[in-house]
């Protein structure tokens, strides 16, 4: 029987990765009873991971799938291409959300109306629709189409925070979002323009043979700016942070861990497969300009973090820093660096989901992220505040956590390039993130929380297990890296190979 | 049981402790028995297996996993490590005994997570001594420093969470900035960052750039309390006293110049050093800190902190045998490791019965408390001897192997340097032994005159480990040659 779905779906693998969330969406419309929907979606989320794993599989093993959807030939018809690239963000993806996605009826019950938990979860998956399909499409209209997606489905996500801070920000990045697209679309128009196809790999061909012209570079700059909104690149991030504080604590957790990181991959895959340019050879100086801008996000992010007394806002803010990473390994362009900005989106993704995850726990059941909230937390809340530590320790970059596999390729990378002073810079960040994890760990285990609180249940054991899964993968990734580092790198040598 | 399969059992040994001390946290006396247990077949395998096939010329390894490509995790075993493991494992024994008297004669709280966290320090340690390549060594380095921070917080105050965060910061500061940094360089220079007779960088990194990663090493080993990277080191005397003995001045400190020695002997080569004379720089930096300290340890009332900054002076002797890359250097520096950590651990364990048995850290209260604490001062006396490096003790011996190395370096002004701090350090230890035998014990007013008449030592576990380890620095008095012996397998 398995050998009879196989032959019936093996080969639509792909195009059920974008479809089966678009149509399990409108049955949790139609089945409405929380519960339910829930199960629709975990459903779906757990069968999307099989699916990218299996995808994963098999572009290692045989190379990379195109899937021509409605028998149009390319490139006239829509195609959806997976390359080691996408397949491994894919996985990131779709993972991050089946695992958010265990965590997230004991959370949202606590933040959201139960009448709206079913609409919920509609625009959860439609979300993880337009996700999807940004990450396998290789159509550049079809990017956007699915960036708008994603984008709309996440302010209406963002919006749904507890206090009415949360629809200002929803509206805050609904403008810079929209900003973002508009300027993508423009970029995209443009190289239409000028290559007359849509297709990122007809698109490539005729560049190449186009040569790099006054409109290439205006479009170059209008994706650059577009997706430096999107990707919340210092200083166009100022969205981030508001967003990520005021948005109901798992929402947090699902776009922090997956909408930055498919932006950073659609800036890699224009500058890397599309324009196949080097960065720093176009005369735009667009190397430098971004290796700036990360290595500038890295310290603004971090220090503005350590005076945050929001937690929540805190890590948004070391976020902002940790997309300095992956910018600055970008920017490097050689194969150490570059493999350390994907590596970093697998790793950081992991490290990020895990650590605001622990904060929905914390804000269940503390109805606050503030510092005061974290005060003896150690003890009330023992293994929530255990998996804060190690994810800290990740963030940080200490041995054996996939933080210290991020750090490793950046720094090489920065050393092959000869840049030592980047690579110093990219350590000196570390320190001041271990200045802001521990301040919150200090106040965990040596500040007695208040004489009048309450008795603090443990969290939920849903959430417990959602987060534990991913700080245990902190750890497991930091020592087993062939997935990881491994697809990154060959996916680097793969990327570095067609610019050269 | 092979050698090689003992130094991988050997490193996760203390973690048998750790469960047992979970599963047994509220019945004190079986919790610190299992202790016991654990640190004695602990030192049995290392002193028992490893030790012979080490010494037969063998070099035990095991290979655990390959984290990155060429950055794998693998312990293997050479004489300098070997000799930090046996003295890392066998000095827990002692401190263990001395931590039960200690901690109930103090009162202390939260004994549980002070013994577990103790436990996975010493795991740390032995990570570090056993370690193949410096990837495994900086593993297990950060391991320390996290397992570490909570016995320096141990009592949870705010001058406790101070100094927890100098500690903090400073050791994983320069450890990130600096060592991570030296070791992808090396690793990018070299394609690997094993440890191998000889050294891997010669031919891959020259000239002054040779300079700059010999100090990215030697900084970033904030361990080594090197100056002006050493304030942790006196921040840190706020834990108990166990703590400041075992970790302050052995395990913790000792990973750090045991990286440094390790470092200069097995990833530069001490032939690369002499002909480049690339760590010439690092002689003064040691020197300076060597006489430094020895000056402020001169005007420290605290009898703690007196020692802290002995301990940063005498490290330094260390890092400075090693810069002079000569053998008799590396080899006298080696040794001192384990001169060093009998003389220290012996005048920490003797601070911290004053403080159990008199109430008493200042050394200016410590005025006619030796013919009180007769036991404790003794100890203390020797223990000062060997610091000072006088026979008959084991500290002697080290001391006259480092003139040795700067004689063979040529570098006359740092035997001088060496005989200077000799004295300074007779300054700051002996005033409280003349104290304690020479000085009467002030009135005391009012309430019971228990002072003038008889002994009042500490309890007993606290007072025989000083005792027990301050005999031990006259048995490595003469036991030296076997030392010299196991060492001479680290140079070729």
């Amino acid at each position: 029987m398995i050998d009879a779905l196989w032959n019936l779906i093996g080969d639509d693998l792909p195009a059920l990765q974008i479809a089966m969330p678009l149509l399990t969406a409108t049955v949790c419309v139609i089945v409405r009873r929380p519960m339910l929907a829930w199960a629709v979606a975990m459903f779906n989320a757990w069968g999307a991971v099989v699916n990218a794993s299996i995808l994963l599989y098999r572009v290692w093993t045989r190379g990379t799938i195109s899937y021509v959807e409605g028998g149009w030939p390319v490139p006239w018809g829509i195609e959806l291409r997976i390359d080691l690239l996408n397949a491994l963000v894919l996985l990131v993806v779709t993972s991050i959300c089946a695992v958010v996605l265990v965590a997230v009826p004991r959370s949202i019950a606590n933040e959201i109306p139960r009448e709206k938990h079913y609409l919920f979860y509609a625009t959860y998956l439609l979300c993880m629709t337009g996700l999807a399909g940004m990450t396998i499409t290789g159509d550049a209209f079809n990017i956007f189409v699915f960036l708008e997606i994603s984008s709309l489905s996440s302010y209406a996500l963002i919006s749904q925070g507890r206090t009415s801070r949360a629809l200002t920000s929803a509206i805050q990045y609904l403008i810079m979002g929209t900003l973002g697209g508009t300027f993508i679309l423009l970029g995209i128009g443009m190289l239409y323009m000028m290559t007359g196809t849509l297709n990122l790999v007809d698109m490539a061909d005729q560049l190449a043979l186009l040569g790099v012209n006054r409109t290439v570079l205006v479009a170059m700059a209008c994706l650059g700016v577009g997706i430096g909104i999107k990707l919340a690149v210092f200083p166009l991030h100022t969205w981030l942070p508001n967003a990520y504080t005021y948005a109901p604590a798992v929402v947090t957790a699902f776009l922090a861990a997956t909408a930055t990181k498919v932006a950073y991959y659609v800036l890699v895959r224009f500058a890397f497969s599309v324009f196949r340019i080097n960065l720093t050879l176009d005369g735009t100086h667009g190397g430098a300009l971004l290796m700036t801008l990360g290595i500038a996000g890295m310290f603004a992010g971090s220090l503005v973090a350590i005076f945050q007394d929001n937690i929540k806002r805190m890590l948004a803010y070391s976020s902002v820093a940790q997309i300095g990473y992956m910018v600055v390994g970008l920017s490097l362009a050689n194969e150490h660096g570059l493999t350390g900005g994907l590596v970093h989106v697998f790793n950081h993704a992991v490290t990020k989901c895990g650590l605001f995850l622990v904060l929905a726990c914390v804000v269940l059941r503390m109805n606050s992220t503030r510092l005061s909230a974290f005060a003896g937390l150690g003890r009330r809340m023992p293994f929530t505040f255990a998996a804060f530590v190690l994810g800290g320790l990740s963030l940080i970059g200490v041995p054996l956590t996939v933080g210290f596999v991020s750090k490793w390729y950046l720094v090489l990378g920065a050393l092959d390039a000869g840049l030592w002073p980047v690579a110093v810079l990219i350590l000196l960040s570390s320190v001041l993130a271990l200045i802001y994890i521990w301040r919150v760990v200090e106040v965990g285990y040596f500040t007695a929380p208040p004489e009048d609180a309450d008795e603090v249940a443990e969290a939920p054991l849903s959430m417990l297990v959602s987060t534990w899964i991913l700080i245990g993968g902190t750890l497991v990734f930091g020592v087993w890296t062939s997935l990881s580092a491994g697809v990154a790198s060959a996916a680097a040598r793969m990327l570095i190979g067609g610019v050269s | 049981m092979t050698a090689a399969t003992a130094v991988g059992l050997a490193v996760a040994w203390p973690l048998i402790a750790v469960v047992w001390i979970t599963v047994f946290s509220k019945r004190p006396n079986l919790r610190e028995t299992g202790i016991l247990l654990t640190g004695g077949s602990l030192f049995a395998i290392v002193a028992g297996v490893i030790l012979p096939e080490v010494q037969a010329g063998g070099r035990p390894r095991m290979d655990l996993l390959e984290v990155l490509p060429g950055l794998e995790l693998a312990f293997e075993v050479e004489p300098l490590g070997m000799l930090f493991g046996l003295v890392a494992s066998g000095l827990w024994i002692v401190t263990t005994f001395y931590s039960i008297g200690y901690m109930r004669g103090h009162h202390e709280e939260n004994q549980t997570r002070f013994y577990i966290c103790f436990a996975l320090a010493i795991s740390g340690a032995l990570g570090v001594a056993f370690a193949a390549n410096v990837f495994t060594l900086f593993v297990f380095y950060e391991f320390i420093t996290l397992t570490t921070y909570p016995l320096v917080t141990h009592a949870g105050t705010e001058k406790a969470r101070k100094a927890g965060r100098m500690y903090l910061g400073i050791l994983m500061g320069t450890s990130i900035a600096f060592l991570l940094l030296a070791l992808v360089w090396t690793w990018l220079a070299t394609g690997t960052t094993d440890f191998r007779p000889g050294g891997i960088l010669a031919g891959k990194v020259e000239g002054t750039q040779l300079m700059i990663l010999l100090a990215l090493y030697a900084f970033g080993t904030g361990k080594a309390a090197l100056m002006p990277f050493h304030r942790w080191l006196p921040a840190a005397m706020v834990a108990p006293t166990p703590v400041s003995a075992l970790l302050h001045a052995v395990a913790v400190v000792k990973a750090g110049v045991f990286t440094v020695l390790k470092v200069v002997v097995y990833v530069f080569g001490i032939d690369l050093l002499a002909f480049t004379d690339a760590s010439r720089w690092l002689t003064w930096v040691a020197a300076f800190t060597i006489i430094a300290a020895s000056c402020v340890a001169l005007g420290k009332d605290n009898l703690k902190a007196r020692l802290a900054y002995s301990t940063i002076s005498q490290l330094s002797y260390i890092v400075l045998g090693a810069a002079f890359a000569t053998t008799a250097g590396v080899m006298g520096g080696g040794m001192h490791i384990v001169m060093h950590a009998f003389g220290k651990i012996t005048l920490f364990f003797c601070a911290g019965a004053i403080m159990v048995g008199a109430h008493k850290t200042e050394v200016s209260e410590m005025d006619g408390l030796g013919r009180r604490m007769p036991l404790t001062f003794g100890a203390f006396l020797l223990g000062s001897l060997s610091v000072i490096g006088l026979p008959p003790m084991g500290g002697s011996w080290s001391k006259w192997f480092l003139m040795l190395g700067a004689a063979e370096a040529e570098q006359w002004v740092m035997m001088l340097v060496l005989m200077a701090s000799s004295l300074l350090s007779i300054g700051y230890l002996m005033p409280v032994v003349v104290r304690g035998f020479f000085r009467p014990a002030p009135v005391e007013d009012g309430h019971g005159d228990h002072g003038s008449s008889g002994f009042h030592e500490a309890p007993l576990l606290c007072v025989l480990p000083p005792v027990a380890t301050a005999l031990g620095g006259i048995v490595l008095f003469f036991c030296a040659g076997d030392i010299w012996q196991l060492l001479t397998g680290m140079v070729p």
